[in-house]
């Protein structure tokens, strides 16, 4: 046993030793970060010109790919944007992985670069793993669309963001102080402390407050439930005892809104405190019923993804290249200019309440 | 036995053949050189895990850590990267990293006496965890255009991917000490019976823990490969990845309770996963029906041998080919030869 034991780590020392001479060979010089070259070059685009006028190609082929098969927010949009491609006369399919890992989506691309798509409309699980095959595919003349979840800038011809950070966190505020009469005492409820996009909006939320017009109103806390509908739950109930002359809660997170309105509709505090934030029409409709919330928004997934196939399909037909300054007309979303870096934003988001929220269902 | 064996591959490759002839007669775009290179560039990582287990477990163990080595040599690849680290530096330092995981693993097995079953499965959630606290739930990107032609691109002006090319002289290489050499004797003979084999003057010990350290080299290997194939470090890279190599190398023929299996056979089973994943993506089949296929495949290929052998067995009981059972083995063989590698107790030895 002893012998065998110190054959095991001769054998660990010997490779050791290889590993750390060859690293001091290696080491001298060599390809770092700073001096790689990692060719990205030119945009896509960049020799290809827009023909506004050129009409869109018939029996376009587009096919959307989410992060995961099974991502229900996902599948609401790509069956907008199935509908705008058929709307064009395409055809348009939903395929994807069913884990949400960061390189399951690139099996996917390659195939849909041999199916000769005309164009991919990707959320990308990860900017960079998705880069290389998507390059590939747009070297073959396939128009690549990202949205939700952008990838690389320089592996796709235009990315449609939902609504921009600013006019997102700008419009809470908005929302609640026209619901509390511009007075009185607010509390945000929020998903992580680290999430990005919360603190992002719960910044411009700051930054709206500091305007003449909101002076009355006072954002006492930011309370954290995690994306999770029991802390949030709790937090809901410890805001509400803690600051008993609370006026609303803000709650810029579609968990948090709906474990909060839980809360309060079995609560005294129903009607008396005014819950808004982002939430989705499904998960909120009893609460907008019961008169627990009046109103709350979300952008339209439906929507976005309408308008990610018409950008798709805008794309395949030459009509933009996806250069800032470029117009794309999407149908009954009516135009939208390609803005910095081929962003094209859906626009402020969708404000639902007791006469609109039976129109949707997400 | 042999000639079961050869059958077995045979049928291998006569699917594979009809999974490509079907391929190519129902499905446009799949007898393209383009497709070819990405059926092969898909497998790349899932076969050098598969080259990774196959000699372990001939012997009768088991590496589920795989996946994870191959993760966590992806995390540090990337901080290592990310901290401005030459690449030509790196890439001994990973394969090093991957040796140290493989042997602490072999250590934990051969040295303490422990069931690879167990000490794999935790060593997947340290080495999986190690690798997140490591790098954390970020991605590392950038990597340089010198190095990842080798993980994507193809022998100019063949179908044929630089990685698959080290792949298959890997292939060959393990092939060749599998079966022709001394040492590949030894594997069979410690799978078929640790003891037999020990007292047959094999070194049981010594060779399993260089086959494990040598499983974590491979594995960091092919995190370099994945890690320049995608241009991504992460964490979570190749997650779940251990299951698809240990069904390969089942497929292939090689008993799970060791002493039987061979090279050419684990091959043509990644070829057939391989091609028949590519026809079902480009027949838009979703992921949830290709995992019941594959799930079936494996099935089948465990349950063919057990079936065959019964057969046998029930017409025949002398032809077996054990003319005189101990009366300790009278379940099938490979059963028998798994309980008594597992039966040794680790103080026969001290």
């Amino acid at each position: 046993m002893i012998h065998h034991r110190r054959s095991g780590k001769r054998a660990l020392l010997a490779l050791t030793s290889i590993g750390l001479a060859a690293t001091l060979v290696a080491g001298c010089g060599g390809t770092t970060k700073d001096n790689a070259e990692s060719g990205s070059g030119s945009g896509p685009n960049a020799d290809k010109v827009a023909d506004p006028d050129a009409p869109i190609k018939e029996g376009l082929q587009i096919a959307f790919l989410p992060k995961e098969i099974d991502n229900p927010y996902e599948n609401i949009v790509d069956e907008g944007g199935i509908s705008a491609v058929e709307e064009l006369k395409g055809s348009g399919k939903e395929v994807g992985p069913s884990d949400a890992s960061a390189s399951s989506q690139v099996s996917y691309i390659n195939t849909l670069v041999q199916q000769n798509q005309d164009a991919i409309v990707i959320a990308a699980n990860d900017p960079n793993a998705v880069a290389p095959a998507l390059k590939e595919a747009m070297d073959k003349g396939i128009a690549v669309v990202s949205y939700d979840s952008d990838a690389a800038v320089d592996a796709r011809q235009v990315f449609v963001n939902q609504a921009d950070s600013e006019s997102i966190g700008r419009s809470q505020i908005q929302m609640v102080s026209e619901q509390i009469g511009g007075k009185g005492k607010i509390a945000i409820l929020s998903a992580t402390p680290n999430a990005t996009n919360q603190n992002t909006w719960i910044e411009f939320m700051k930054d709206e407050l500091k305007k003449p017009e909101y002076s009355d109103i006072e954002l006492v806390t930011t309370a954290y439930g995690d994306d999770d509908d029991q802390k949030s739950f709790q937090e809901t109930q410890a805001l509400l005892s803690s600051t008993p002359d609370l006026k609303a809660i803000v709650s810029p997170t579609t968990v948090g809104i709906a474990a909060a309105a839980r809360y309060i509709s079995s609560s005294p505090y129903k009607g008396k405190v005014v819950l808004t934030g982002l939430g989705t029409p499904n998960q909120m409709r009893q609460f907008i019923k019961d008169g627990t919330v009046k109103e709350f928004a979300l952008w339209d997934p439906e929507q976005l993804g309408y308008l990610a196939g018409y950008a798709a399909a805008a794309l395949a037909s030459g009509q933009i290249t996806g250069k800032e300054g470029e117009v794309l007309k999407a149908g009954e979303l009516g135009e939208r200019e390609i803005g910095k870096n081929g962003e094209i934003i859906l626009g402020p988001p969708t404000t639902f309440n007791a006469d609109n929220i039976d129109d949707f269902d997400f | 036995m042999r000639e079961k064996l050869l059958r077995w591959e045979s049928i291998l490759l006569l699917l594979c053949i009809l999974v490509f002839v079907w391929g190519s007669a129902s499905t446009p775009g799949f007898a393209e050189t383009d497709n070819v290179s990405f059926l092969l560039l898909d497998y790349t990582e899932v076969a050098l895990l598969a080259l990774a287990l196959l000699p372990i477990i001939l012997t009768g163990e088991i590496d589920l850590s795989v996946a994870s080595v191959l993760g966590f040599c992806s995390a540090l690849t990337g901080v290592l990267w990310d901290a401005g680290m030459s690449f030509e530096t790196i890439v001994p330092l990973v394969l090093v990293a991957g040796a140290v995981l493989g042997s602490l693993n072999a250590t934990l097995i051969v040295r303490f006496g422990l069931p690879a079953l167990a000490v794999t499965i935790g060593t997947l959630g340290l080495y999986r965890g190690l690798a997140y606290v490591v790098l954390g739930d970020g991605a590392v990107t950038g990597f340089p255009d010198t190095y990842r032609p080798i993980a994507t691109d193809t022998i100019p002006g063949t179908f044929l991917p630089y990685s698959t090319l080290v792949v298959l002289v890997l292939g060959i290489l393990v092939a060749v000490v599998v079966h022709y050499t001394p040492i590949g004797r030894s594997l069979y003979a410690i799978g078929l019976g640790e003891q037999t084999a020990r007292f047959s003057g094999i070194r049981v010990q010594r060779i399993k823990f260089v086959l494990y350290i040598v499983s974590g080299i491979l594995c960091a290997l092919a995190s370099l490969v994945y890690t320049l194939r995608y241009n991504s470090a992460r964490a979570d890279n190749a997650n779940g990845l251990e299951l698809i190599a240990v069904a390969a190398v089942l497929l292939g023929g090689v008993s799970i309770f060791g002493g039987k299996g061979t090279v050419v056979g684990v091959a043509s089973a990644l070829l057939l996963m391989a091609g028949l994943r590519n026809v079902l993506f480009l027949n838009d089949v979703t992921n949830e029906i290709q995992n019941v296929i594959n799930g079936l495949l494996l099935i089948i290929s465990v349950l063919v041998p057990v079936v065959a052998n019964l057969v046998r067995r029930r017409r025949s009981p002398a032809a077996v080919g054990i003319p005189e059972p101990p009366p300790q083995e009278t379940l099938p063989d490979p059963v028998g030869a798994t309980a008594a590698s597992h039966a040794t107790p680790e103080e026969d030895q001290r």
